[in-house]
Order: C-alpha cells, then structure tokens, then sequence
C-alpha cells in the first residue's frame, strides 16, 4: 500500500450544467470518485444560481455522508448588490453554528467577512504571486491555497516551502481548463448578440465552454459566460513527481463532461504513485479523448506550450 | 455605444521633385553629416542612449518613403553610427521604420504621436517591434529639436550660425510640409 | 468640488508635459517590473523619479508612483526597495495592487499615502472596505467593469476616495486578474507588467491582409490599408461557434468625457487618463483638453463635446462598461 502523495479536490462546476445532470455528476463524485474534497456551488456567474440550488443543497448531503470534504465555493467577480448580501450570508452564516463549512475564497470581497478564527480556502483567481501574500493569507485564516495557473514551476517551488513554514496547503489547478479572465461582460451573450440582463441561458449549450478559434483556425480559447478559459486543458498527471518535491500538497480537478471519475481514478494512482506518468496521461486521454493538454505555464514558457512529458 | 471618430489629419510628403533631384545627389556629404550628428547626439543627450537599454545593441533602417534614399542606425551608446543609403541596399536590420519624413521629424520633434501614426498606418514598422518601441520612447523623452543638434556641429560658432540655420529651416520647411525645428513645429491633433 | 485629474507620465519629458498641461497629479513608475507599463524605453530611473516629484512638487502637482504588478516568488525585496524608495523621495502615494506588498507598505511607512491600483480589481465596497481597515489605504482606482449607478452605489458605502478611468485604453476584463496574454506568450501584466508585449508581437503581410501576431496566435486579420490591426488580444477577431468576429471587444478605446457630470455627482474624487505608453504630445494634448473639460464643469459651463474627438486617432471610442448596456 502506498502512501498518497497528494490531496484531490473537485472543484467547482464551472460551466452551466441542467440540474440534471449536476445531480448525476456529484452523485457519481460521491459514490465512486476516490478525492478528498469537493468544491460546490456556482463560482462564475450569479443567474445561474437559482437553477441548481436545490441540487447542490442534496448533493452536498450526500456527499458527506460519503465521507467527502464539503468546500462552498463562492463568485470570482462579486458586484452586484445581491452578489454582495450572498457572500456575506456564505462566510458568516447567521446564527454562525458551530461546523458552518468552509468556504472557497475565489474573490477578496469575502477576506473581510471572514470571522476571526474563521477557516477557508482560496480559489485560483485571487492573486497569490509571491511568499508575501500567501504569508498573509495564512496569517488570516487560509488553510489552503490553490495558486493562479499562470505561475511557473519557480514561483510554486518557492512558495511551497513557504507554505509549509507557514502551515498552509498548497493546490495546483490540475485538470480542466483553466479560468484565465473574468469579465463584466457576458460573452457567450455577446456572440449570441443578446444582452447579459437577457441571455436566455444561451451558455447552458456549452457544457464544456464555447471554443474560441483564431481566425486561421487555431483553437485558442473557451468563453463560459463572463469568464474566459483555456482552450487547453491542464494536465499535470505526468508531473507529479516534480510537484511532490517542491511542496505541493493537493490538487485541483475541474469537473469536464466525459469520463471525468476515470480521470479522477488516473490522479488518484498517480498521487500514490502506483502508475508510472506515461501510464497516467494514457488514462487520462483515454477518459478524455477530445481534449489537448498542457502544463505549459508551468514548465512551457507560457500558458498554451505542448505538454513537457510525452 | 461606439462611435467613428475623425481620421488622423494627413501627412505631408516631401515633394517628388525635389526627392528625385536629391536622388542624383551623392551620399557622402549626407553621410558626413549624419555620422557627426550621431557623435554629437551621443555626446549632448547620453540619457537617450541608456534609455534605449538593451535595444541599443540592435540595428535600425529608418526609411523616410518619400526621400531617395534610407538612414541606418546602430545607436550603441559608446560608438552610436548613422549612415545614409541608398533603398534597397543590402545589409540586415533587426527593425525597419518607414513614413514620410514629415512624419519621421515629427515624431523626433514631439509633434506626432507614434502610436497614432502607426495604426492610421502612415507609419509602418517591421521586425522587432520592441526595439522600436524602445528607440521612440528614448527619443521622445529626449525633447530633440533637429536644427539645434544640427548647429551643435558648428561648435563655438553654433551662436553665429543659429539664425541663418532657423530662417533657412522655417523656408525649407515650409516649401516641404516638414516641420524642421521644434519650436516651428506642427501641433498634435 | 474639482475633480482631480490623474495623467500619465511613461517619461521625464511625459512628465513635465502633463503638469505643463495641466495636470493635478501624475503617475509613473519605476523602470522594472514593479510597474504594469513595463515597455522598453519607458519609465523611471531613481534619479530620474526624485527629479521629476521635485518638478511636480514645484508646480502644485502631484506624484503617484505605480507599483502595481505582484511580486514574484522570491524577488520580494525588488517590491519593497520600489515602495521604500518612493516613500523616501516624498512621493505623494504609490499606487499598490499585491496583499503582501500594501501589507509592508502599511507597516513600513504608515504615513505614506496608499492607493489600491485599478489591478486589484476592487469591484465593490466590501472588498474596499476590507483594503481600507486592513492597509489604511485612502483611496481606490475602480476597476472598468462598473457602471456608474454601482460607482455613485460604492461611493455612498466606503468612506475613501475613489478614481476612475476617463480616456484611454480599456481592459475588457477585470483587470489585474487576465492571464490571456501569459496563455499565448509567456508574459502576463501581473507578472511581467506587459500585456501583449512588443517583444511577442509580430506583425505580417499574409494573402493580401496585415495579421498580428501574439506568440504565433493571430490575434487580428485587416485588409491593405485598413487601419493597423490592434496588438492587445483581447480586442482581437477570433471565430465562435457562428460568430465572427471580435468576442470580446472591439479595437475601442474609452472615451467617457461627456459623463463627467455623472462621475461627479456619482461622488468620485479623480478621473484617469490612460496611456503612460503613449508619447509626450498625446499625454500633452489629452491633458490640456480634459483640464479644460474639468474647468468648465467646475465653473458650471457645459463641457464643448466632441473637443477629444480627434484625440482617438482614428479609433473607435465607447463609454465602456459605464453604461449598462456594454455587458
């Protein structure tokens, strides 16, 4: 029996699933996915919200009762009045009992309702550069921090022995694509040319995002909503002897349609290192058939590089 | 809500007569001059040249459309050369500014705005787009009026020469469109 | 009250054009990667920033120093010697956007005045506020995704001054928190302080069209002699599902001059210009034409429309997320 070397966590859906098959996948997460936690809850956009509440609030039951970590996740761009009085309500829920779950802190909005004493985590949009702000981070309650995707391998190695003096968890985002922008603007309503206040869901089509290709052909981006991804996925399942050496301690997997429990199972052996890397990305392509990888921002030069391991 | 705003007021050209009369003329008196200027430059604003940073290593054709001829530029900080040649001319470059003189003198004299000019296109660049972009913030911050370093070459007689040399610009630049001195100089916008 | 107008300065020479012109307060940063305009030839040297806060100070005027990419791994010191240095040569405030280095800047030099950088994206007044009693910051650059309602909704909630860009370029997305340009070409703004840098840019003649290039990306396509194609990626013209076209923003610049009554009543303290990149006739011709906007708008005359018009060069200009509408 190996000893697994790092943490798996779920993230957030990302994209506007039907509650359908929300209730299938986190159904599925619990029952059969070998992760420690799971990140739930909408993180991109505040429309889409009252259609999955329902959902969420029984998937978070049965995912405990799995014995899965349940991490509330929280909106990377927080305006709106309403959006405002939600977060407020996450973080110090009223009556603040005893257990309240932690949350994902994917915008600062949220640091300055955190309780003294309060637990949480911090989400791969706010920005964690350098052993400063994850210093302070710690100081106000960070338990563990998932870094900006766009750090190389440098900057993760320097920060992760800051975080273990610092007694912090150290997350790498890494599977999915990446959320690199966040906007006011909606886009999938823009190239549907309606307005965000009536974009009739339009994203909903997209389970994966809208691929964004250059105009010769080159595919380059994914728009979903108001947040702009990575037409590549992040693929770190080769590298994980690398990441174990510098400090990090968990890992991140943003749920994609496809075989997203075999790539769940893939990290897990990977993370215990009972399969060797070349072995690892076989399974993971293979669960995941359309999709081109990268770890390009890591060890590439930049964020779209192919990936370092064959 | 967007709006179509008004385009970039034209440049002026040099005129073809006179560019192809200089198109006869030779080169090394032109050349003479320029590898003086460069020395003199060098000497009276070494701020332009540690501006420039690493671009200063790198080499420049600046090709004024409407003249016979182009100017080279290695603006090493130690040993800065200018030469003329004619276009076409063989030898590499790492960047290559073209547009009517007007707008070339216009950019050393602060009196054009680079970025303006490019995307209306009466500017274009090629190649290494940082270099440029280093040599015209250098220049920019320079204030350079081109017939002051042009007396600076006359030396202790500069104070002589000074006021021949600006009626002679103002005349010149007149009959070309080309504001030849800064403070002659066309207005931004 | 008159609003206070914040101008750009890449250069010495910017500088001083913009005081000349006008200028209350000018911003500026050091010639590295602490600063987001970190383009070859552009910026500050030390000696260079103590000259030119002694100009300003001598006209009246003001000097911000930006220090607003997020230090990196390891580099901490190259930050806070940036911060210390400011502080030393009586700059009237940095502007800051990273938790770690505000948290210094806060401890080191507690008179120093403290703004959050537009980089920080503090799009609300709780994040504002949290800014406010964690670092004492005085006041906030209001990232470009807010309408004016939400900004004049923001004012009445925080308890520090607020600026908001008025002219210039504009980031589609929130701001300080876009790794698009990392993803094509390595270089981010917060890392590197360059979005789309030159260096990564390249500009070719393919089938009769002028393509730009982003770390081999092509980010724009426009016919012979049409106007230059746009560098930035996010004003570029991509292909989605059907649509054709610019998906995030057009080549637009900002242009939000009319609604200066607006920003005045909705409570702002500063309008910013955008543009320490641009050269020193720009920031001189902008400057002069919005200090004349602001003077009208202060002695109640109403502000002559259309007078930056030429200013845009050619481009098309919108109000941004201003109105609601731009979502």
């Amino acid at each position: 029996m190996t000893q697994a070397r790092f943490e798996l966590t779920v993230g957030p859906v990302l994209f506007n699933w039907p509650a359908a098959r929300l209730a299938d996948f986190y159904a599925r997460i619990a029952d059969e996915a070998p992760v420690d936690r799971v990140v739930i809850g909408e993180s991109v956009c505040s429309k889409r919200e009252p259609f999955h509440a329902d959902v969420t609030e029984a998937a978070i039951g049965r995912l405990e009762r799995a014995g899965k970590k349940v991490v509330l996740a929280s909106l990377t761009l927080v305006t709106l009045e309403r959006e405002r009085r939600a977060a407020r309500a996450m973080v110090a829920p009223p009556g603040d009992e005893a257990g309240s779950r932690e949350v994902d802190i994917d915008d600062l909005t949220l640091l300055g309702f955190v309780p003294p004493g309060g637990r949480f985590s911090i989400g791969p949009m706010v920005n964690v550069y350098g052993e400063a702000t994850l210093g302070f981070l710690a100081r106000h309650g960070a338990r563990r921090i998932c870094l900006p995707p766009e750090l190389p391998f440098a900057s993760v190695a320097i920060l992760g022995r800051a975080a273990a003096e610092q007694g912090v968890g150290l997350e790498l985002f890494a599977y999915g694509r990446m959320p690199l922008a966040i906007s006011g603007r909606c886009y999938h309503a823009r190239v549907h040319g309606l307005s965000k206040d009536s974009c009739q869901f339009v994203c909903e089509q997209d389970p994966d995002g809208l691929p964004v290709r250059t105009s010769d052909g080159t595919d380059f981006l994914a728009v979903n909503g108001v947040q702009t991804l990575s037409y590549k996925f992040a693929n770190l399942v080769g590298d994980l002897d690398r990441l174990a050496g510098v400090g990090v301690t968990s890992l991140r997997l943003s749920p994609h349609t496809g075989d997203f429990i075999a790539v769940t199972h893939a990290f897990a052996a990977a993370a215990a290192g009972a399969l060797s890397a070349q072995e690892a990305l076989r399974r993971v392509r293979e669960a995941q058939p359309q999709a081109e990888f990268t770890d390009g921002f890591l060890f590439g030069g930049y964020g779209a590089a192919p990936l370092s391991v064959a | 809500m967007t709006n179509r705003v008004s385009e970039h007021p034209s440049i002026p050209r040099f005129p073809r007569s006179g560019a192809a009369a200089l198109g006869f003329a030779p080169l090394l008196p032109l050349n003479l001059a320029a590898g003086r200027l460069a020395t003199s430059l060098a000497r009276r604003h070494p701020a332009l040249f540690e501006r420039l940073g690493e671009q200063a290593g790198k080499n420049f054709v600046i090709d004024p459309t409407d003249m016979p001829f182009v100017f080279r530029l290695a603006p090493q900080p130690q040993a800065p050369r200018l030469r003329a040649e004619r276009r076409g001319s063989a030898g590499a470059w790492d960047a290559r500014i073209a547009g009517p003189l007007a707008a070339l003198i216009g950019l050393v004299h602060g009196a054009y705005d680079g970025d303006a000019l490019f995307f209306s296109r009466d500017l274009v660049i090629e190649g290494d787009t940082a270099a440029v972009l280093a040599l015209r913030n250098a220049i920019d911050n320079e204030e350079l009026d081109l017939v002051e370093e042009g007396l600076a070459l006359f030396g202790p007689f500069a104070a002589l020469a000074a006021l021949p040399a600006s009626r002679l610009a103002t005349l010149v630049g007149g009959l070309a469109g080309v504001a030849l001195t800064r403070r002659s100089g066309g207005s931004f916008a | 009250m008159t609003l206070e107008l914040v101008c750009p300065a890449g250069t010495p020479a910017a500088l001083r054009a913009a005081i000349d012109a006008g200028a209350h307060a000018v911003y500026c940063g050091f010639n590295d990667e602490t600063n987001a305009r970190n383009f070859p030839g552009l910026n500050f040297s030390r000696a260079e920033m103590a000259d030119a806060i002694g100009y300003a100070h001598r006209h009246d005027a003001k000097v911000l120093v930006a220090i607003n990419t997020f230090p990196r791994a390891g580099d901490f010191a190259l930050w806070t010697r940036a911060v210390d240095d400011a502080a030393g040569m009586q700059a009237d405030a940095v502007i800051l956007a990273d938790l770690g280095l505000l948290d210094h800047a806060a401890r080191a030099h507690p008179s120093l005045r403290l703004h959050v950088s537009v980089q920080a994206a503090a799009a609300n007044a709780d994040a504002i506020g949290f800014y406010a009693r964690s670092f004492g910051v005085r006041r906030v650059v209001l990232p470009r995704v807010l309408t004016v309602q939400e900004i004049a909704a923001i004012n009445r909630d925080i308890a520090i001054e607020t600026e908001v860009f008025i002219f210039g370029g504009l980031c589609v997305m929130a701001e300080g928190r876009c790794s698009l340009s990392s993803y094509a070409c390595g270089n981010s703004p917060n890392m590197n302080g360059a979005c789309s840098p030159a260096s990564q840019v390249e500009y070719r003649e393919e089938d009769g069209d002028l393509v730009s290039r982003l770390g081999g990306f092509a980010i724009h396509r426009v016919k012979a002699g049409a106007p230059a194609p746009y560098p930035t990626l996010c004003k570029g013209s991509f292909e989605a599902g059907a649509y054709r076209g610019h998906v995030f923003e057009d080549p637009v610049s900002l242009d939000a001059a009319s609604l200066i009554p607006q920003l005045a009543a909705a409570g702002v303290t500063a309008l910013k210009i955008e543009g320490r990149q641009r050269s020193r006739a720009y920031t001189q011709a902008v400057v002069r034409n919005f200090r004349r906007a602001l003077d009208a708008h202060a002695a109640g005359r109403p502000i002559a429309a259309g007078e930056l018009r030429a200013l845009t060069e050619g481009q098309q200009t919108t109000a941004g997320a201003y109105s609601k509408t731009w979502r």
